[in-house]
């Protein structure tokens, strides 16, 4: 599959196509949270509750392109690379400890990246538990209706400060937003910036083979 | 999460570090939403209220309209229609409002989806006061409560209606009632979720059953006491 030039698949057409309707979910899912977080700083501009049934729809549909792209016969790539951020070498566990600064022969992803997709996952999946208890409250106690409040907002900001650094690590990493465009990297930069990665790949033989593809966090490269 | 899939051949042991974030950032907020009001206390002492509400979450009103717009009524055209089962129908002027014995409240106010604010002033007419002023009929049950916003609706039983932390506002946080607010006067009900105190107050009506409001006629209970019970009676009662 291997293109001429060199070139690998970082990412399969399932897991771009699952990173971009997750990316278009969250952005909705800001926006949205904009006037109803800071009514009394933007007024009302749209009726409340239809920015609500907005942000409801959206929250609710976030885990479904994560998890189409996992089950089902094509999802072998996320599954494979879904393994690979969640168990880290001792390696990449000092390379995080020291903040980056120590050599590592990076992974398909770095522990930055790794990283990221955990923390994504997770904030989403709390929002996700949080928001629903917001939307059906009666079941829960009101300290837990406050609590769930609380920790929705706190962990909606945290998160969209993660998503703001991953924007910005992938407009200044044009190889790696590349990847989740397109698919694919160069043979160079796999060597350079996944050697471990590329090593995996048969990269040091001749030909690379082709990887099954995964969701790329952070392109901290 | 961490599936034992092909993570590479070859790899020497490994460290499940992202399985253990994972389930760390969701111990984290699963403690979060159980101890959530009780943090939020102890953060709000351990800072103080200056500090407190820099903080990005909690102590703050979200600002709700069930219209997409806050209706703007100006002070000096400000009327409030009393009508239905009385032997007086009156429309009161906030000057008459004011005219009128005040009563001052702190209360939390609570929102039944969870937030809260804490120690928020208010001042205002006791409903029991203006249904005193205009006399209720026999066969009177319930006051129904309509907004400038011509789409939320309240009620209340005449027994939660003559409590006396059930008042017409027109101050709140030691300042007239903002528009943004429900002001030039607003409902407050203290003793129930924040749904109950209709804003943008337009008209009193004393009626012969209970009419469900605009949140309740949306799942919300049509008593929606502060302790979460959904009683037709207080619940505090005695209890004082």
């Amino acid at each position: 599959m291997a293109r001429g030039g060199g070139s690998l698949l970082r990412f399969s057409a399932t897991q771009r196509a699952a990173h971009w309707a997750n990316a278009a979910l969250f952005a909705a899912l800001v926006v949205t949270a904009i006037p109803l977080y800071f009514g009394s700083l933007f007024g009302v501009v749209l009726a409340r509750h239809v920015v609500e049934e907005v942000h409801l729809w959206c929250g609710l549909a976030l885990p479904v392109p994560l998890g189409v792209s996992l089950l089902g016969p094509w999802g072998a790539p996320m599954r494979a690379d879904l393994a690979r951020v969640s168990r880290w070498t001792h390696e990449e566990v000092e390379w995080l400890r020291r903040l980056g600064r120590r050599a590592l022969r990076a992974d398909k992803f770095n522990p930055g990246q790794k990283l990221n997709a955990v923390v994504v996952g997770a904030a989403s999946l709390v929002l996700l538990a949080t928001g629903a208890m917001l939307q059906w409250f009666s079941p829960f106690p009101v300290a837990w209706r406050s609590g769930a409040t609380d920790v929705h907002d706190l962990f909606a900001f945290a998160i969209t400060l993660v998503v703001v650094a991953h924007v910005v690590m992938a407009l200044t990493h044009p190889a790696a937003l590349s990847a989740m465009v397109r698919g694919r990297v160069s043979e160079a930069w796999a060597r350079r910036r996944a050697p471990a990665w590329a090593e995996e790949l048969g990269l040091d033989g001749p030909a690379p083979a082709t990887e099954p593809a995964d969701p790329e966090p952070v392109a901290s490269g | 999460m961490a599936g034992e899939g092909d993570g590479g051949s070859g790899r020497d042991e490994r460290v499940p570090v992202g399985r253990r974030v994972f389930l760390s950032l969701g111990a984290l907020a699963t403690l979060g939403v159980v101890l959530g009001s009780r943090l939020q206390s102890a953060a709000r002492g351990a800072l103080g209220t200056g500090l407190g509400g820099l903080l990005p979450f909690g102590d703050r009103f979200r600002l709700y309209s069930i219209t997409g717009g806050y209706p703007a009524v100006a002070p000096a055209a400000y009327r409030l229609e009393v009508s239905g089962l009385v032997e007086r129908p009156v429309t009161l002027t906030l000057a008459d409002l004011e005219a009128m014995p005040a009563t001052r409240l702190v209360r939390t106010f609570q929102c039944v989806t969870g937030w809260s604010v804490p120690e928020v002033e208010w001042e205002g007419v006791a409903l029991s006061a203006i249904l005193e002023r205009v006399g209720v009929r026999p066969g009177a049950v319930a006051v129904s409560f309509d907004s400038y916003d011509r789409a939320d609706t309240e009620s209340l039983t005449l027994d939660q209606a003559r409590l006396p932390d059930v008042i017409v506002a027109y101050r709140m946080l030691g300042a007239p009632v903002t528009r943004e607010h429900g002001g030039p006067v607003r409902l407050y009900v203290a003793p129930m979720f924040g749904y109950k105190s209709l804003k943008w107050l337009s008209a009193i009506r004393v009626v012969d059953r209970v009419e469900p409001g605009f949140w309740e006629r949306n799942g919300y209970p049509v008593n929606g006491w502060l302790d979460g019970s959904t009683g037709p009676t207080d619940p505090r009662e005695g209890l004082v």
